[in-house]
C-alpha cells in the first residue's frame, strides 16, 4: 500500500532486467534473422499483455484476440501495399496504381475503403480505433446483456472464425488466403534491409516495454481494483453503484487496441498479414502463450510469448509434425499443474530467495507491497 | 394507480412469478423514514426474493416500488444503489483477492464510472472515511489483510462495512448474523444499533430475540404474502403466525 508511485522497486528491477534483454541482450546474441524472429514474437506479448489485463484480471476469457491483431496488422498492410502500388511499380497490371491482388482478381478501381489508407496518419489512427470500433460494438452488444464465461469465449470464436472467412472469401479487397504480401517500404523508407529491421525490433521493444508500463498503470488504479473485484463477484461490483458492463467493455478495448499494436508492428517486421494470424488457431496460441507465462504477471506473459515461441521454432525446425501436439500438451500440463504459469512458479520458488538477497543490500526501503504475502496471520 | 407518499419506500402490489409460481403475490408495504423493519418468515416465504425485486436483481412482473416517490422498478441495479439503497447478501459477498482497505475503498461512492476510476486518487479524505468505516466494523488492525483471511464473522462485518461507506439512506439487510458465533451475534447486534441510526433499514433475520431487539415493525411473510405486520409483541400474539412459524 504504498503512495503513489505504480512501479515499487521490484516493479522497477523486473522491468529494468526485461528491458536489459529485450533491447541489450537479446540483439547482441543473436544475428538479424534470430532477431527478428524474436521481434516477431514479441509482437505477440502485446496481445498477450492485453489477456493479462482482460483474462486474469478481469476473468473475461476472449478467444478471438488474434481478430484484433489482425485488424491492427491489416491497417498497417493496407498503408504499405498501396504504397508499394504506386502506378510506376504497377505499370505493367491492366489497371496500374492498384494492388497486385486486385488486378489478378478483375477489380478495377481501388475500393473505396482502401483509400483513406494512403495517409500515414488516417492508418495510425485507424490501427487503434478500427479494432477499438468492433470490440466497442461486440463488448456492447455481450456485456450489456451479460453474456460472460464459456458463451462469451466461444462467440469470441466464431468472430475470428468469421473474419477469417470474410478474409478468405474476399479475395479481391482484401488479398485473400495469401494476405497481403511484398510490402516494401514506409514512406520511401525500404523496411526490408537489415538495418530497417533493427530498428523496427528497438520500436518495438520500446512500444513493449511502454505498454508494460500502461498496463501496470492501469491496474494500480482503483479501475484495475474493480477488474479482480469484478472477476470474484460480479454482482457486488454492481451492487456497489458501479455499471459493471461499461468496465468490461473498456478492459476488452484496452486489451484489443494493445492486440492492434502488436499486428501492426507484426507486420512491418515481418512484411506482410495473411488470414493465418486473425483465426482460430492463432487466437487460442496467443491465449495459450499466456497461460504459459502467467495470467496474472505481465512481465510472466512477456516471458510465456517468448518462451513458448522459442520452443516452437526449435521443435518445429525438427518435429514439424509433433509441435502441436507439445503445445497441447504443455497447455494442460501448465493449466492442470501451475495455474498461474511461470510467474507463478517464479513466485513461490525463486522470488523467496531474490527477497532475502535484496534483504541483504543496504538501503532497502521499507518491507514493500509485496500483495501476496498476507500482512497479517489469517484465522 | 400508484398513489404519492410520504413514505421513503413504498412497495404496492409487488408480484413475481417463476415459471408461473408466485413467489411474491400482490404484496404492500411501505417503510417509513428511519424505521427498522424486519422481514420473518417460514424458508420459502420470498424475504429474500422481496429484497432482490427492491434491489433490481430480480425484474417484477407486476406492481410497483417507490423510492422517495420514484419508480425505480425498471432502474438498473447500479442506479438503484446510487438512488441511496444498499444490499447486504446472505452469505458474505466480498473481494477475497483484495485487502480489506481495498475492498472498502471500492465501496467509496466516488468515481464510480470507468474514467472516474481511472482518475480516482486515494486522498485523506478516502483514507479517513476508510478508517472510520474500519474502526465501527471492528477491522481497524487488518486493513492491510486480504480479505480471504478473514473469519466468518470478520467477512460479515466488512460486507456491513462495505455498505456503510456508501451512506445509503435505506439499509437492507439480509440475515446479518447468519453463522455466527455467540460473541459475534453479540458484538454484530451492537454494530447494528450503531449503524441504524438516520436512516432506514430492512433486515430479514430467524434470530427472534435478535428482532425482539431492533425492530420497530414485523412483516410476516408466508407463501409470498403478507401474513401479519405490526409491533413484535402485537405479530408474535398472531395465532396465524404462531401457526406458520412461531410454533415450530
Amino acid at each position: 500500500m504504498t503512495g503513489t508511485a505504480f512501479l515499487n522497486r521490484k516493479d522497477l528491477i523486473g522491468l529494468l532486467l526485461l528491458g536489459l534483454l529485450i533491447v541489450v541482450v537479446l540483439p547482441l546474441a543473436f544475428d538479424i534473422f534470430r532477431l527478428n524472429l524474436i521481434g516477431k514474437y514479441l509482437t505477440y506479448a502485446f496481445v498477450a499483455l492485453g489477456l493479462v489485463l482482460c483474462w486474469g484480471d478481469a476473468g473475461i476469457l476472449s478467444l478471438g484476440q488474434g481478430v484484433f491483431f489482425g485488424l491492427g496488422g491489416y491497417c498497417m498492410a493496407m498503408f504499405l501495399k498501396l504504397e508499394a502500388s504506386s502506378p510506376e511499380a504497377t505499370k505493367i497490371q491492366s489497371t496500374p496504381g492498384i494492388p497486385d491482388f486486385m488486378d489478378w482478381n478483375q477489380i478495377t478501381a481501388l475500393p473505396l475503403f482502401w483509400r483513406p489508407f494512403h495517409s500515414l496518419t488516417f492508418t495510425l489512427v485507424a490501427i487503434i480505433a478500427v479494432p477499438v470500433l468492433v470490440t466497442f460494438i461486440i463488448g456492447l452488444a455481450m456485456f450489456k446483456r451479460r453474456v460472460g464465461g464459456v458463451y462469451f469465449a466461444i462467440i469470441t470464436q466464431a468472430i475470428a472464425a468469421i473474419l477469417t472467412i470474410l478474409i478468405v472469401g474476399q479475395q479481391g479487397f482484401t488479398g485473400g488466403i495469401n494476405g497481403i504480401t511484398d510490402l516494401r517500404t514506409l514512406k520511401g523508407w525500404d523496411i526490408r534491409t537489415d538495418h530497417a529491421k533493427y530498428v523496427l525490433y528497438f520500436i518495438n521493444a520500446s512500444l513493449l516495454l511502454g505498454s508494460i508500463v500502461l498496463c501496470q498503470y492501469v491496474r494500480h488504479t482503483k479501475l484495475g481494483r474493480i477488474l479482480v473485484a469484478m472477476r470474484e463477484r460480479e454482482d457486488r461490483v454492481r451492487f456497489s453503484g458501479y455499471d459493471v458492463a461499461n468496465f468490461k467493455i473498456f478492459v476488452f478495448c484496452f486489451a484489443a487496441a494493445l492486440a492492434a499494436v502488436g499486428g501492426a508492428m507484426f507486420t512491418l517486421q515481418v512484411g506482410f498479414m495473411s488470414p493465418s494470424f486473425v483465426g482460430i488457431v492463432p487466437s487460442v496460441e496467443l491465449v495459450i502463450y499466456c497461460a504459459v507465462g502467467g495470467r496474472l504477471s505481465l512481465l510472466g506473459a512477456v516471458y510465456g510469448t517468448l518462451l513458448v515461441n522459442a520452443a516452437k521454432t526449435m521443435f518445429s525446425e525438427d518435429f514439424p509434425q509433433l509441435w502441436l501436439f507439445a503445445m497441447g500438451a504443455l497447455f494442460i500440463g501448465v493449466v492442470l499443474a501451475f495455474p498461474d504459469g511461470l510467474a507463478g512458479i517464479y513466485q513461490s520458488y525463486v522470488e523467496p530467495h531474490v527477497e532475502r538477497l535484496l534483504a541483504l543490500l543496504p538501503g532497502r526501503s521499507g518491507p514493500g507491497m509485496a500483495a501476496a504475502a498476507p500482512a497479517s496471520r489469517p484465522e | 394507480m400508484a398513489s404519492n407518499t410520504d413514505f421513503l419506500l413504498a412497495v404496492e402490489n409487488l408480484t413475481v412469478s417463476f415459471d408461473g409460481f408466485k413467489a411474491v403475490d400482490d404484496l404492500s408495504f411501505y417503510v417509513d423514514e428511519n424505521e427498522i423493519r424486519v422481514i420473518i418468515g417460514p424458508n420459502g416465504a420470498g424475504k429474500t426474493t422481496v429484497l432482490d425485486l427492491i434491489c433490481g436483481r430480480t425484474r417484477a412482473t407486476g406492481g410497483s416500488i417507490r423510492f422517495h416517490n420514484r419508480e425505480i422498478t425498471a432502474l438498473k441495479e447500479h442506479e438503484i444503489v446510487r438512488a441511496g439503497i444498499g444490499r447486504k447478501f446472505q452469505n458474505p459477498s466480498i473481494y477475497e483477492d483484495l485487502t480489506v482497505f481495498e475492498n472498502l475503498e471500492i465501496s467509496y461512492p466516488r468515481g464510480r464510472t470507468v474514467l472516474g476510476s481511472l482518475a480516482f486518487k486515494r486522498d485523506a479524505e478516502v483514507r479517513d472515511r476508510v478508517q472510520q468505516v474500519a474502526e465501527t466494523i471492528f477491522l481497524a488492525p487488518q486493513l492491510a489483510t486480504r480479505a480471504e483471511y478473514l473469519s466468518h464473522g470478520q467477512k460479515q462485518w466488512l460486507e456491513i462495512g462495505m455498505l456503510l461507506i456508501q451512506d445509503p439512506e435505506l439499509l437492507m439487510l439480509d440475515e446479518p448474523v447468519a453463522g455466527m458465533s455467540v460473541a459475534e451475534r453479540k458484538k454484530t447486534a451492537e454494530l447494528l444499533h450503531q449503524i441504524i441510526r438516520d436512516r432506514s433499514v430492512i433486515v430479514i433475520e430467524h434470530d427472534m430475540k435478535f428482532v425482539e431487539d431492533i425492530a420497530h415493525k414485523v412483516t410476516v411473510l408466508h407463501q409470498g404474502k403478507i401474513l401479519s405486520e405490526g409491533p413484535m409483541a402485537q405479530v408474535k400474539a398472531d395465532p396465524k403466525v404462531i401457526e406458520v412459524y412461531l410454533g415450530h
